[in-house]
């Protein structure tokens, strides 16, 4: 493959609330044992690109040790390979990561001493699969200097999170407004983008004299008439999970079969940490319906239209439904769970209930656990 | 100069023909146990959990399956730069090539495998049993025993020790004698087939006995031992282990994983079992399903109803299915409405519409009836049966069978139907 891969993961969301406390966006759970990031991650290794850099910032922790090998994505060869960068004392100063574009311009030598001729740019909070290879090919025909993975959305998506493009016939962009409360269009960019690598450099090099530090903002937007930048439309399944709405939805539509079809039986698959854990077990009086299990778990109530993720355990008596139980949490006999994401490593005692009437609850819980 | 305090070596060649048409097409220890291993995964995770990084695996029946789950050894940590886990095979020789003959004459075969790691200790293990067991522990003892040979035994009932390797020890737990399935047992310590030697003691009782037909560890370089005057010594162990040499054995050992708290225990944190998975998104059960008292595998899609079960990953139930007391391996997919009672369905099977399993009353197996028992419906690897069959009891069914396979769309008990040829 003609092109390294740069993952931006450094991001927090206050649209997370009280999930990003623990984690990077891009750290986040997804449908029952995926963490956010597998998905560029494998969508890279997929499309053959064998460097791939992921840039972290808020909260690396859970990331960090997601990432701690490299071989679940293949990534663990002689050629290549997956570098985490974060923000370091350098003899150049020591400085947070101001935004995206500054973020790379503090790792321009990694840039510089790799030799493929392209850079696939992409965000770690995305649920999607693509095949970059299609995407360098019409960056190439297009003869673009820039080109941004874009969508249609359904008119009444909330702009405000993300940018908004509008093309001509030919695919070019001539409007990019980047979190517009208010929008002409309702095709979002999707965070994707390529560049050819030593048109990356300059431009990070000039914003970064410039004191310019957004990529978004003082690249694409301010380049727009100068530069070739082109959209890339896509139609299959892609899902921005940064704020609990988004992130919620994203899960319950793994319970749809042709989503679940499409990441978890088609080739080519999304790869993942693995953990060793024992096949789900359900004891007397269970019922599941419509409803996702992840291994490790021990089922012992009634779990209607859920996502449970790696570990739980699901006390006797209890009713979980439309809600998320997140890895690792324990919950105590006869409680009720209705409309709720309940965050990893949670104890629920016996008895509790948690029910939203509008929307869906954030559930933290660091009760004591007792187990036998 | 590499240098091993331990090294295993696996025994992992036999076919295992007590299990029937599991093992037609791979060895006993790649057979699929509890919903997402492999027999093998359990003495392999031993190994790495008690500290031994060194592991030979020899093969020799069907090694396919073996070989590409082994892989370079990922999942069990076994990808080492120095050691690791290899897989043996027999290989031509320039004078007298030769199948590996028996247990120690595979060993013997693969002496200079062994001695480049220069080892102290050499552990012996097989392929096929059920158990979590720290090595570590019993190589404790084996050093302060100060004995050349360790073999860990295990009490079982006096009335079932005449079907074992029975070990008399004295208090001091030194071998003074054994017996071979003894009709009038001396004692109920039964050999597990688990031995530490001393290098030395291995390789010169070996190399002595090579010339040997079927050089068999427990009825030659055991005695051998014993003859040269050697210490042996018993290491007792008591935790669980289950040998799943027969089908019947075999689907008990699967039935215990489904009690509440089941006595082997795959759900503890410190002594995990690891396996090569492919599959690994969660389980959806769907709107219509009921399930209880079940083990089920990553990936599975369950749309039916699951009783007392063991299902392996990628399996697909249909609709108004009932599967209960069944054994169901990685990637079967069975259709809607059927009634499955008491099947072990191997591998990645395709099962009809309307298909009854475990029906009428029981009758003696006709080919293998020491083999296809206790009720038992057997269904081989990649098998097809087409839909609205009805099979019964101690039955056995390979290949791709037509509905022209089934008077009357009927398999009686006790009937062996195989289209798979060879």
């Amino acid at each position: 493959m003609r092109a390294i891969g740069i993952i931006l993961a450094g991001g927090s969301s206050s649209r997370m609330q009280d999930l990003s406390k623990k984690r990077a966006v891009c750290a986040m759970p997804v449908a029952g044992f995926y963490r956010s990031i597998d998905f560029a991650l494998s969508n890279m290794t997929n499309s053959h690109i064998q460097t791939v850099a992921v840039f972290t910032q808020y909260n690396a922790g859970s990331l960090n040790s997601h990432l701690s090998s490299s071989k679940w994505w293949d990534f663990g060869r002689k050629q290549g390979g997956l570098y985490v960068f974060t923000p370091a004392v350098k003899a150049s100063g020591n400085l947070w990561y101001r935004g995206t574009a500054d973020a790379i311009a503090q790792n321009l030598e990694f840039l510089r001493s790799c030799h493929e001729p392209y850079v696939i740019i992409t965000s770690g909070d995305c649920v999607y699969k693509m095949d970059y290879g299609k995407l360098l090919e019409y960056h190439i025909q297009k003869q673009a200097d820039i080109t941004v993975v874009c969508k249609d959305m359904p008119a009444t998506i909330d702009t405000e999170r993300f940018g908004t493009i509008r093309m001509n016939e030919e695919s070019r962009i001539e409007e990019f407004e980047e979190k517009p409360v208010v929008s002409k269009s309702n095709t979002i960019s999707c965070g994707i983008y390529v560049i050819r690598r030593r048109q990356l450099i300059e431009l990070i090099e000039r914003a970064e004299e410039e004191e310019r530090y957004d990529f978004v903002r003082d690249i694409l937007v301010r380049y727009k008439d100068m530069k070739r930048i082109y959209g890339y439309k896509i139609k299959d399944y892609w899902s921005n999970i940064a704020s609990v709405e988004d992130y919620f939805r994203t899960n319950m539509d793994f319970l749809k079969p042709e989503i679940r079809h499409y990441f978890f039986r088609e080739h080519p698959g999304i790869y993942t940490k693995v953990v060793d854990l024992p096949p789900a077990k359900y004891n007397v009086g269970v019922s599941v319906r419509n409803s996702l299990v992840s291994s490790g778990c021990i089922v012992n109530g009634t779990i209607e239209d859920s996502v449970i993720f790696k570990g739980a355990f699901i006390g006797n008596n209890c009713y979980i439904k439309n809600s998320i139980i997140l890895n690792d949490v324990y919950i105590g006999d006869n409680s009720h769970i209705e409309n709720c994401i309940v965050e990893s490593h949670g104890t629920i005692q016996a008895n509790s209930y948690y029910k939203e009437e509008n929307g869906i609850k954030i559930v933290v819980e660091n009760n004591e656990r007792y187990v036998i | 100069m590499i240098k091993k305090e331990m090294i295993a070596m696996l025994l992992a060649g036999g076919q295992g023909s007590r299990l029937g048409v599991l093992t037609s097409k791979m060895a006993k220890p790649a057979v699929s146990f509890g919903g997402k291993y492999r027999i093998i995964d359990f003495p392999l995770s031993n190994c790495i959990n008690s500290g031994v990084d060194t592991v030979g695996v020899l093969t020799q029946y069907r090694p396919l399956r073996l070989n590409s789950h082994i892989g370079i050894g990922i999942p069990w940590d076994l990808d080492r730069n120095f050691g690791g886990v290899t897989v043996l095979p027999p290989y031509e020789k320039s004078a007298n090539s030769e199948w590996y003959t028996g247990t120690a004459n595979a060993i013997y075969q693969n002496l200079e495998y062994m001695e480049n790691y220069n080892p102290e200790y050499v552990l012996i293990l097989s392929g096929d049993h059920i158990y979590k067991m720290d090595y570590e522990t019993m190589l404790d003892f084996h050093k302060s025993s100060n004995a050349d040979v360790t073999i860990a035994v295990m009490p079982v009932p006096m009335e079932e020790a005449s079907r074992f390797g029975i070990m008399i020890t004295d208090d001091d737990k030194r071998i003074v004698d054994f017996e071979e399935k003894p009709e009038h047992p001396r004692s109920n310590l039964a050999s597990m087939g688990i031995y530490i030697f001393t290098w030395q003691a291995l390789k010169d009782a070996l190399i002595k006995n090579k010339d040997q037909a079927g050089l068999d560890f427990g009825k030659h370089i055991i005695p051998y031992c014993k003859e040269q005057g050697q210490s042996l010594f018993a290491y007792e162990f008591d935790g669980y282990w289950k040998d799943v040499g027969t089908l019947t054995s075999y689907w008990e050992a699967n039935m215990e994983l489904i009690d509440i708290v089941p006595e082997f225990n795959l759900y503890e944190e410190y002594w995990k079992i690891y396996t090569a998975s492919d599959v690994q998104p969660p389980q959806y059960l769907g709107s219509d399903s009921a399930i209880e008292r079940s083990i089920v595998g990553e990936g599975c899609e369950i749309y039916g109803k699951v009783y007392n079960s063991v299902i392996g990953p990628g399996v697909k139930i249909g609709k108004d299915t009932v599967v209960s007391h069944s054994i169901i391996m990685n990637e079967t997919e069975i259709g809607e409405g059927c009634n499955i009672e008491k099947a072990i369905i191997a591998e990645k099977a395709k099962i009809g519409s309307g298909v009854k399993l475990g029906a009428f009353e029981e009758k003696e197996n006709e080919t293998k009836p020491g083999i296809y028992c206790e009720g038992l419906v057997t269904i081989g690897e990649r098998s097809v049966i087409p839909n609205n069959v009805t099979i019964g009891k101690n039955t056995m069914v390979c290949g791709k069978t037509t509905a022209e396979d089934y008077k009357d769309g009927v398999l009686d008990s006790g009937r062996t139907l195989d289209k798979a040829g060879d």
